[in-house]
């Protein structure tokens, strides 16, 4: 597997350093906007050699997933004919009052799945059973997502539901540009590879900032920052394609297609920051069979945010985990106030995990 | 247990999850939550838990005791099985405290249904294991539940062994100067273990690293005696916990060079596609010493004669400084404290 040893060069990644620092004329605000990239950055120290400021964006699928949608999940979870599906970074993260791993620790039927195809199967292994999918993530897990319910509408299996929390880049981004001071975005490679970047033109022109399509590798991410520097100190705004590897500018068009046909755009209310206008996926009426809300029934449960949690501060970039009085105090992965904390794309899990400490922020 | 802070944002709103009072998989982990809990656990048994192996003896030669559980799913992996790793889990045990294995006893917990088949072949791989080993099973003990009240097949073994003359290797010992040595790659089992799971389809050729490291050990000691300070093998909650727990053990702190810890391409692969740590996968056929510096390039030369040592590297150094904690200078050049895995990874391992 070459591409770990070519990406991960640490020759190359110090030249890469090097050139940023002899870029870079001020400390530009730079938002990646991918939890992935964010762990890469923390993980190597990334943000610690640079001379520009590293903002950590909203880009975790997990963390933004409303409270409610997880109460609803928990609701769901506790029937004793659900089979309850889910990736594994969703099942410590923190509703109202428990978490998904210790509903399962209770008796729950809560399984770790590592693709929605294999929950459709389990539903035609399981007859008798009610199989239920927590569709979360941005448009990467989207698409098969959708070919998880199209295979399902296809092979009549009726036992077969996704609970949908999908969330949508762009109309975020335009949300902290219009209320955050960011120079310039590294958007995430793998939402490209799916989507393109056709989206994010009228965003770099009409904002005046630079957008990099930047993948996840240390060298990806070096080479990104020095891309929007460049562009920065040049005066320009456009987009620019880092992963060229793997990202094309319309994107992976039958995997659109498949989002479209079954899903529709919604307001969508992300946790932590609220509701972002047509930010979101929802089933399609003629999909809605699919459904596990509608199919359960379970409606919003009174859900109630720790008021120790910043987390809303943290996913729009205005503050960093050691600014949080509760990190590696009150808050820890083992004891999460809040879903940064959780996920492996949370900022808060990559800030820990890195073991930067509390009450500084070094970069 | 609820811990409780004087801090007024947990007076005001009680925490709001996670902790229950049942047992977690992540309990089982090998990571800091296990090793919260055998810090509960063990001194009320008034037994110590920072060694892999007890000296139940003084005076020389000391008599060493391990004992272990094995619950690995599937029973069958490439590489290795339920059998070999129980035979091998225990000798490396004993090893690590710087013995040679004398006897082993195997006490098995069978699910009723298991087929006998399996029983014979796994009875049969733990002969074959000990007998490469050098060790005999002197006693054992079947005991069968009912359907549903195990999961197949648990294997349980429990070693005795003498310390090689010189060996002294503690996980107290660890000196500030010392050098780190890693015995092979990492990540192999744990990973082997995943892909053979069903339904992740890996098409890999992936080969668990199962095997006894007690020849290792000896010759290891044979060369350098006492000055091998520390050993262990990193196995659930892999390298990083075993690190942090010998940080800890001995107070000190450890500096590791993330180019210098040999990562599998396959393994490597597999843990970003899975989001997982190399580093918190288990092991069960590599081991990591502290060796004071004079005689570290003599044991890792003696290390490297061996086969299961051929790739023995040099992967950091043990510093006075941050005692408990270990820290990893990262591939471009910045720093970044490596902790012990938090939680579950993957349960059912070994």
């Amino acid at each position: 597997m070459r591409y770990l040893d070519e990406y991960r060069d640490p020759v190359l990644a110090r030249r890469l350093i090097g050139r940023i620092r002899a870029a870079a004329t001020r400390p530009w605000s730079i938002m990646e906007v991918c939890g992935g990239q964010t762990h890469t950055i923390v993980r190597q120290g990334i943000d610690e050699l640079l001379p520009v400021r590293m903002i950590h964006g909203p880009g975790c699928p997990v963390c933004v997933t409303p409270l409610e949608t997880i109460d609803r999940a928990l609701a769901i979870a506790a029937r004793s004919e659900v089979i309850f599906t889910s990736f594994g970074d969703m099942l410590r993260v923190p509703g109202s009052t428990t978490d998904l791993l210790s509903a399962k620790a209770r008796g729950a039927d809560v399984r770790v799945v590592y693709s929605p195809l294999d929950a459709v199967r389990l539903a035609v292994a399981n007859p008798g059973r009610q199989v239920v999918f927590f569709a979360v993530g941005f448009e990467t897990t989207a698409p098969a997502n959708a070919m998880s319910v199209l295979k399902a509408a296809a092979q009549h299996v009726p036992n077969y539901s996704i609970l949908v929390s999908h969330v949508l880049v762009p109309p975020a981004m335009v949300a902290i540009m219009e209320s955050a001071s960011v120079d310039a975005f590294l958007a995430a490679g793998h939402v490209c590879a799916v989507m393109g970047w056709r989206e994010y033109e009228p965003l770099a022109a009409r904002y005046r900032v630079p957008i990099v399509v930047t993948g996840f590798e240390p060298l990806d991410l070096l080479e990104g920052i020095l891309m929007a520097v460049c562009q920065l100190e040049e005066g320009r705004h456009t987009v620019e394609n880092q992963y060229a590897r793997a990202v094309r500018r319309t994107g992976n068009l039958p995997a659109q297609a498949a989002v479209r046909r079954v899903f529709r755009v919604s307001d969508q209310v992300w946790r932590g920051i609220g509701p972002i206008p047509a930010s979101g996926l929802v089933l399609a009426p003629e999909f809605a069979a699919y459904d596990a809300g509608l199919r359960f029934g379970v409606a919003g449960t009174g859900a109630r945010e720790h008021p120790g949690c910043i987390a809303g501060q943290i996913l729009r970039g205005t503050k960093t985990p050691p600014e949080c009085p509760a990190y590696r105090s009150l808050c820890t992965p083992r004891r999460p106030l809040g879903a940064p904390m959780v996920s492996a794309e949370g900022t808060c899990a990559a800030f820990y995990n890195a073991g930067r400490p509390a009450g500084q922020e070094r970069s | 247990m609820m811990a409780v802070s004087p801090d007024p944002v947990a007076a005001t709103c009680p925490l709001p999850l996670a902790e229950t009072e049942r047992v977690l998989l992540g309990h089982g982990s090998g990571g800091q939550l296990m090793a919260e809990l055998l810090a509960e656990l063990g001194p009320r048994m008034g037994a110590p838990t920072v060694e892999d192996a007890a000296l139940v003896t003084t005076g020389t030669p000391q008599v060493v005791m391990s004992t272990d559980a094995f619950v690995v799913t599937p029973r069958f992996f490439p590489g290795g099985d339920i059998g070999s790793l129980a035979v091998h889990g225990t000798v490396n045990d004993l090893a690590m405290r710087g013995a040679a294995p004398l006897a082993l006893s195997v006490a098995f917990i069978v699910e009723e249904s298991l087929p006998l088949d399996e029983l014979r072949r796994v009875t049969s791989s733990i002969a074959r294991a000990a007998r490469a080993c050098g060790v005999p099973v002197v006693t054992g003990d079947t005991k069968v539940v009912g359907r549903g009240a195990a999961d197949g097949l648990y294997v349980t073994t429990t070693g005795i062994g003498v310390s090689l003359p010189g060996a002294e290797p503690s996980a107290t010992r660890g000196r500030p100067g010392d050098v780190v040595l890693l015995s092979g790659p990492i990540g192999l089992h744990g990973v082997t273990i995943l892909g053979t799971r069903e339904g992740l389809g890996f098409d890999s050729e992936l080969v668990s690293d199962c095997r006894p490291l007690h020849r290792l050990v000896a010759a290891m000691i044979a060369a350098a005696g006492p000055a091998v300070h520390v050993l262990r093998d990193p196995t659930r909650g892999g390298l990083a916990s075993a690190l942090n727990e010998l940080a800890a053990a001995s107070a000190v702190g450890v500096v590791v060079e993330e180019d210098a810890v040999p990562v599998p391409a396959q393994v490597a692969a597999a843990c970003d596609l899975l989001g997982l740590d190399p580093l918190h996968v288990a092991n069960e056929g590599c081991l990591v010493a502290f060796v004071a510096p004079d005689r570290a390039e003599e044991v890792l030369a003696v290390m490297r004669g061996l086969d299961e040592g051929a790739q023995a590297t040099r992967i950091g150094t043990v510093v006075a400084g941050h005692p408990g904690r270990v820290v990893m200078r990262t591939l471009v050049g910045s720093t970044r404290v490596v902790d012990m895995l938090v939680g579950e990874q993957l349960p059912r391992i070994c």
